[in-house]
């Protein structure tokens, strides 16, 4: 057990736990941040996307102790009720089906869009690829991306 | 209009409540669960009145619309309210949506399964809306003190043309709560909806980009612990003891025991098929903390001895008896076993005229083999449950299928009376079938029980993927015989698979071949097999659609010229009984896809096309395909979707099903597999067990519905088998190569 301090959607949390952790556990279970979901728990379907300092990251993979002081962001914490683009774009594409992926299919797409504001498709696949989604809702991911991307370059 | 008798379903317009005189209905969980803003807050009702089961009318006029059915990612949570509120002839945007409980005596048919929500909804969620909506009227005229055939509504307003007074829903709510339910209604005609038919997004869409505890993954409450179980690593193995030491001693951990989920000798229905009914618990506070217990345990297996298991019928008359033989098997000795069989004559299902010297006589036989393996369903959110269960009462909350099957198994389970048991459903992060099988429900509520507290059973990617109820292997064999016209003049099928056969002997082209035989056979096996999206068709689609590909082709003709003949044929000279089609409405779509498509039989520069129709689960797709090689990589660039599915309810979300379909079935046929070694699943996590991924869904997917007033069917499944046959005759374009064994590419990816 020992002591952290996280930096977590722009508030300071604190958790008393073992150090080997995954954040992703550390969100869900102590911090009732369950909008980070857990998927495969091996880094291979990107359900558990968070943002390190603006950066993807899969937080099944990622310890509570390797976070230090850096800026984690979650799905809870991307706008404050949903306005940000590419959380807009979701909803005018209607891109979920069951939703479950989505959350981090929409972390995958912030950070993609955040380092590279007009990707091209091939990007946009390079980007998404490690993030799965059950129901096929891709092309619509896809439409939903180029979307964000346009309205945030028209602001 | 047309007046209808409510006698179907009415008990449906019961109240849920006991409150005579419409009380205040409170604890709605919307207010909870989603942190409403202010704004949303102060255009909430202070009071709620409750007309029918389905629905409540607010003061200020909203309503509160029940959706009674599992949403797996159908969407029906948006689509059956939609049609409650058509009826109830109000605005959608005063409409909120809330996931019914499983409340028999109120709703029918809760259950999230053979694409039957809305065709087998649709009738009793009108009358619900017709209902409420007559309640309303006779209140405003008996204010009025008018006839109440003097009164209409119009988007949630009462008017009185001739005197010229209008009142709004939320005013004559309280006094309509307290009238008796009509005996019957008057519903509206096709031509007066305003609702049904326009495109509308997600009632959860906000929630679910914003990360709200919606799945039942999510539930946590004061006091819950975490389960996790232990299950024998192969088919075929069964506990025989554990050591929990270095477990027991963990941080975090409650306990450690075994659990029988199903006592022998018990009533099962069939959803509750379960491979490995005697399990290892690891009770804890945290999942972490539970995960690491549970990699401690040393458990001893042994395998055993075969045995026959009775299962209910759906219907629950009747039961049949399934084989579960000892041993653990091989993905390669199922593979010899089925290419044996198939060689054999096998149990005749249908038989029309002379196939034997139909194929004596032909000018030309063409025969061919198709395999698909076992899948795994993978919804993206693992199987979990929280269950609470107390001495007098029990609490289930999370994502099931079938919550009244499962309602039954716990009672037997736990021995308390179906009305002591509640079950909650949660939104699901996927079903495809798997949740129809609920032994994890059982599995909670035993552990709760044990523990004596509430309980959240979850499930890693690894126990998912490898204590599954699978899509069974299967193989087909087909021949036709052309005459010296090329005319088909002999069509033979024999199917098969582990441990059912894929075979639909009604299905077309029975009823367009003169002489016809469908043969049938299975080989038991102890690797736990159910229900996944279109069971059976989603093999048999593709390989009946391939085949019939290089028949047209061994005929000299255009394949969908080549499959319309044989509709013609169908619908104009029937061959035998019980043809499970439509033949026109088949070839309709086909001929839509034809044209939306600019289909010409050719390839055009690069891009190779590949065309394919089926009919399941009451609903018809065709599709057609353009491929193009990139770096000798087969890239589908665009897919023709056409569909008759009736009425279209919400175009939106039937587009998104049809897309999610057409994916998900390119997906399957390419990529996916469970292979098994002594009896152990060999891919348990998405490194080694394949799904698409973004690059390889294909770049565009156009979807075109049949526009007519047929009553409207379901699309969960009708989309997914079709693909996989377009998909395989475009391969063959793009490559040269006939793809007859599925998956067709078994390369894995490399993920980061």
């Amino acid at each position: 057990m020992a002591d952290f301090k996280l930096n977590i959607n722009g508030e300071s949390r604190q958790v008393s736990i073992d150090p080997n952790t995954p954040m992703l556990w550390v969100l869900r279970d102590h911090l009732q941040l369950v909008g980070t979901k857990f998927g495969c728990g091996i880094a291979q379907c990107g359900a558990c996307t968070i943002h390190i300092e603006d950066v993807a990251v899969r937080s099944c993979q990622l310890p509570v102790s390797a976070v230090g002081e850096q800026k984690i962001t979650t799905i809870e914490g991307l706008s404050k009720e949903g306005e940000h683009p590419v959380q807009q774009a979701w909803l005018e594409q209607d891109v979920p089906q069951c939703g479950y992926c989505q959350a981090g299919q929409i972390m995958s797409a912030t950070a993609l869009l955040k380092a590279n504001p007009s990707p091209t498709d091939e990007e946009i696949d390079q980007a998404m690829n490690g993030n799965i989604c059950r129901c096929g809702t891709y092309t619509r991911i896809k439409k939903a991306i180029k979307s964000a991307a346009t309205t945030a370059q028209n602001s | 209009m047309a007046l209808i008798k409510t006698s179907y379903g009415r008990r449906s317009f019961l109240k849920t409540s006991a409150m005579a005189g419409g009380g205040l209905v409170v604890g709605f969980s919307w207010l909870a669960s989603c942190n409403p803003s202010p704004k949303e807050v102060a255009e909430m009702p202070k009071e709620w009145f409750e007309i029918n089961g389905y629905l409540k009318i607010g003061d200020n006029g909203m309503a509160t619309i029940m959706s009674p059915n599992p949403e797996i990612g159908q969407n029906v949570k948006t689509s059956m309210p939609m049609i409650v509120a058509e009826e109830l002839d109000i605005d959608w945007n005063n409409v909120l949506v809330e996931q019914a409980p499983l409340n028999t005596t109120i709703f029918i048919r809760q259950l999230a399964g053979g694409s039957q929500s809305i065709r087998q909804g649709w009738d009793g969620l009108r009358m619900a809306g017709a209902t409420a909506r007559h309640m309303l009227k006779q209140a405003a005229a008996k204010q009025w003190e008018v006839p109440v055939e003097e009164v209409t509504t119009e988007a949630g307003v009462i008017h009185h043309k001739s005197s010229n007074r209008s009142v709004g829903y939320g005013e004559v709510a309280s006094l309509a709560a307290t009238l008796t339910a009509p005996e019957e209604v008057e519903l509206k005609s096709l031509d007066e909806f305003k609702i049904i038919g326009t495109a509308t997004r997600n009632v959860d869409g906000k929630k679910i980009v914003t990360g709200k505890p919606l799945f039942g993954i999510d539930q946590y409450e004061e006091g819950m612990l975490t389960a996790m179980i232990v299950h024998p690593p192969a088919f075929g193995l069964t506990l025989k003891s554990f050591d929990d030491a270095e477990a027991r001693k963990m941080p975090g951990i409650k306990d450690v025991f075994s659990i029988k989920t199903y006592e022998k000798g018990k009533a099962k229905s069939m959803f509750d098929a379960d491979a490995f009914p005697e399990l290892i618990v690891v009770v804890g506070n945290s999942t972490w903390e539970v995960m690491n217990a549970k990699k401690t345990i040393k458990a001893e297996w042994q395998p055993f001895e075969g045995y026959e298991e009775e299962f209910a019928n759906f219907s629950g008359d009747g039961s049949f008896s399934v084989k579960v033989p000892g041993g653990m098997e091989n993905t390669n000795s199922h593979k010899e076993k089925m290419e044996a069989l198939s060689a054999k004559l096998a149990k005749e299902a249908r038989k029309d005229g002379n196939p034997a010297s139909a194929f004596k006589k032909a000018a030309k036989i063409v025969e061919r083999s198709y395999t698909a393996p076992f899948l795994a369903h993978n919804t993206m959110e693992p199987m979990n449950f929280f269950a609470n269960v107390t001495a007098d009462k029990a609490i289930l909350s999370g994502p099931i299928q079938t919550p009244e099957f499962m309602e039954k198994s716990v009672s037997s389970r736990i021995g308390l009376p179906l009305d002591k048991i509640e079950i909650q459903m949660t939104r699901q992060g996927g079903g495809f079938g798997r949740r129809l099988y609920g032994h994890f429900v059982v599995e909670a509520a035993v552990i709760s029980q044990k523990m004596k507290a509430p309980v959240k059973l979850v499930y890693t990617r690894e126990d998912d993927m490898s204590f599954g109820n699978y899509r069974p292997a299967y193989h087909a064999r087909y021949r036709a015989a052309l005459d010296e016209d090329n005319n088909l003049i002999g069509f033979h099928v024999r199917a098969g698979g582990i441990p059912e056969s894929p075979l639909f002997a009604n299905r077309f082209p029975a009823g367009a071949v003169e002489n016809y035989l469908a043969e049938s056979w299975d080989v038991p096996s102890n690797i736990s097999v159910g229900a996944f999206r279109a069971p059976r068709s989603n093999f048999i689609a593709g390989a009946e659609q391939s085949f019939l590909d290089e028949v047209a082709e061994a005929a000299g003709k255009d394949p969908i010229e080549f499959r319309i003949e044989l509709f013609e044929k169908a619908k104009n000279n029937p061959v035998g009984e019980n043809n499970d089609y439509d033949a026109e409405r088949y070839a309709g779509v086909l001929k839509l896809a034809r044209e939306k498509s600019g289909w010409n039989g050719n390839t055009t520069g690069n891009v190779y096309r590949g065309v394919s129709a089926y009919y399941c689960h009451n609903s018809y797709v065709a599709n057609i395909l353009d491929m193009e090689m990139k770096e000798d990589k087969p890239v589908v660039k665009k897919v023709f979707c056409a569909v008759d599915c009736g009425l279209v309810v919400n175009p939106i979300a039937a587009t998104n099903m049809v897309e999610g379909g057409t994916v998900d079935g390119i997906g399957h046929a390419m990529y996916s597999g469970l292979t098994f070694k002594d009896g152990k699943p060999e891919q348990v996590n998405f490194d080694r067990y394949r799904l698409i991924r973004h690059s390889e869904a294909p770049k565009d997917i156009e979807v075109h519905f049949v526009k007519n007033n047929e009553h409207p069917t379901g699309l969960g499944e009708p989309p997914f088998p079709p693909i996989m046959g377009a998909l395989a005759n475009a391969l063959y374009k793009a490559t040269g190569q006939r793809h007859y064994d599925q998956p067709f590419i078994t390369k894995r990816p490399v993920v980061s």
